[in-house]
């Protein structure tokens, strides 16, 4: 789906070689009746919630904007939701590459299980994400009287939103690299091992720069994940106030309260950053098909 | 990668180094995050006998749940197979002025955290909102009701169906289509059976992919759903509502159902991309 970074860019000219000839474009009127169509399909289900996003948000004006955001809780909540973000995602980072240069570089039995398996968090919904967490580290759960008599907190606090964050975001990386590295073998990393590099060396010097815009495309899509998650997180978070909200939980408990443009205000921000996942994802398309033009 | 291939290349040895180091750390970074917290839900379930088991998951309130749950996502997931091949098409097939644009703007809801899209959709959709304020005077109500969770449900799955469809539309080989005119077929007919077959298992993909994110789909939902027990109430909602009166047995109970749901629908997800990388002669 997300795998193939570089086949978009292709887009206009093949388009133009369709509408070219005869044989393959359809009649003027089918072709507009189809555009007018599913553009506005894609107005009405996807532009229109961005632009209430910020309609409401500023429908107060910039002084309730500015408070919303300048608010003592949200601004824990900024620092909550980077924090978790920060641990999150270099871990998920470290364990993509390794699985990709494990599964793309040699063979073993199981491999194609071990796919699926990584891809799982995925088809399993937000809140039993958070619940597997509440039966392993809640008072009735595995570990929860042992946590209790040491004094650990990990449900309702930190460490608990950071493990649903890593549950959630956990195949980004791996699912980017593992067909990349599938794709461009391993002979060149053969030959820098065979001429007495380190493996180390190898991994920095050949294998890296050829995965680079992978990489970077799997790190801000599990950012934006990590940032954004919900249900999880609000099923271990406990929502206390100040001390275990992230942004999307702040935005709700400001909702809840019939604080609207101080929770959009809220949801601008996040708006914002998707908006700017998006940009930079499709920077990274065209970086992407221009290399693998080359 | 085929299986002779497999034996063949598995030699004495091996010159890249770091196999075991990155396999250990891959096998038990993903069982202690994954596998074994998944593994809690199975575990934890087993301590109800099964007519207590049966009693849980076969309640009037939580049926009405699956079927809303099930139901909402089905149709959400068609609507998005025929709007989301229109969006693709258009992408590919046409120029039309800011095209870069809404194809950066597709993965918007991937991007998008769920509460802001659930928040952003019941303004527009409640009373007094943009298109709220249009339908309502018509006896249309979508927010609050089993509607506004299919909107919402739409909203989610879009990008799974375009972006399925979307590279398999541009690797098609064009010569097949004016072959299939020169042949004296018309457009429609070139789509019909000669185009459509071929999106058939990307399509269906699709929709597998738009149908199992909307079930498990949380965020999004329950600020538009209204939340009334047995009309508005989606699965996910139930086990919220189960852990918050610390009734953790009839949630996993739930959550188990959920989770042999999913594992169905990756089996059935896996094979769909098998069929849609062969078809379309990628190999993966």
């Amino acid at each position: 789906m997300a795998g193939t970074v570089a086949a978009r860019w292709q887009g206009e000219s093949l388009a133009e070689r369709y509408e070219s000839s005869t044989a393959t474009r359809e009649p003027a009127l089918v072709k507009w009746s189809i555009i007018a169509v599913s553009l506005t399909f894609f107005a009405v289900f996807l532009l229109l919630p961005l632009a209430a996003v910020f309609t409401e948000a500023l429908r107060k004006g910039w002084d309730v904007y500015f408070a919303a955001l300048a608010e003592p809780d949200a601004l824990s909540a900024v620092r909550l939701t980077l924090l978790a973000a920060a641990i999150a995602v270099p871990l998920n980072l470290v364990f993509g590459v390794a699985a990709a240069w494990a599964i793309a570089k040699f063979q073993f039995r199981g491999k194609q299980l071990l796919i699926t398996l990584i891809d799982l968090p995925f088809s399993v919904s937000p809140v039993i994400a958070g619940l597997i967490y509440v039966l392993i580290f809640g008072l009735q759960g595995w570990c929860g009287p042992w946590l209790q008599e040491h004094d650990i907190k990990v449900l309702f606090a930190v460490p608990g939103i950071v493990l649903a964050t890593i549950f959630v975001t956990f195949p980004f990386v791996a699912r980017e690299l593992i067909p990349l590295m599938e794709a461009q073998g391993k002979e060149e990393e053969e030959a820098a091992i065979v001429l007495g590099a380190s493996g180390w060396l190898t991994f920095w010097h050949v294998t890296l720069p050829n995965i680079k815009w992978g990489l970077i495309y799997g790190v801000i899509l599990c950012n934006a994940r990590a940032m954004g998650e919900f249900g999880a997180v609000s099923v271990v978070s406990g929502h206390i106030r100040g001390l275990t909200n992230t942004l999307p939980l702040h935005v709700e408990i400001l909702y809840n309260e019939y604080q609207f443009a101080a929770a959009f205000a809220v949801a601008s921000l996040l708006a914002l950053l998707a908006l700017l996942t998006l940009a930079v994802k499709t920077f990274v398309e065209w970086q992407a098909s221009r290399h693998f033009e080359d | 990668m085929s299986v002779a291939s497999a034996t063949s290349v598995a030699s004495p040895r091996r010159v890249l180094p770091g196999f075991n180091l990155t396999l250990g750390y891959t096998l038990v970074y993903l069982s202690l995050l994954v596998l074994i917290p998944l593994a809690a839900v199975f575990i934890k379930t087993a301590s109800l006998s099964l007519d207590q088991f049966w009693a849980v998951i076969s309640s009037p309130r939580v049926v009405a749940s699956y079927k809303l749950s099930f139901g909402a996502s089905l149709l959400a997931a068609a609507i998005n197979v025929v709007f989301g091949l229109l969006l693709a098409w258009s992408l590919v097939r046409y120029r039309f002025p800011g095209k870069g644009l809404v194809d950066s703007l597709v993965d918007l809801p991937f991007a998008l955290p769920t509460a802001v899209a659930g928040i952003a959709l019941t303004a527009i959709y409640s009373a007094n909102g943009w298109v709220g304020r249009i339908i309502e005077p018509h006896g249309i109500k979508i927010a609050f009701t089993p509607l506004g969770v299919l909107v919402a449900l739409i909203f989610i799955g879009l990008p799974f169906v375009v972006r399925t469809v979307q590279p398999i539309l541009q690797d098609l080989e064009k010569e097949l289509e004016e072959a299939s005119a020169s042949l004296g077929a018309s457009r429609w007919q070139t789509f019909r059976f000669v185009v459509f077959p071929a999106l058939l298992p990307a399509l269906l993909t699709g929709f597998a992919l738009a149908f199992a994110r909307a079930v498990g789909e949380y965020g999004s939902v329950i600020f538009i759903a209204g939340n009334m027990p047995m009309v508005s109430e989606i699965t996910p909602l139930m086990i919220i509502t189960k852990l918050e009166q610390y009734d953790y047995v009839g949630a996993t109970a739930i959550a188990v159902v959920m989770l042999l749901a999913s594992f169905v629908l990756l089996f059935a997800i896996n094979m769909l991309q098998g069929w849609t990388a062969r078809r379309s002669g990628r190999d993966r």
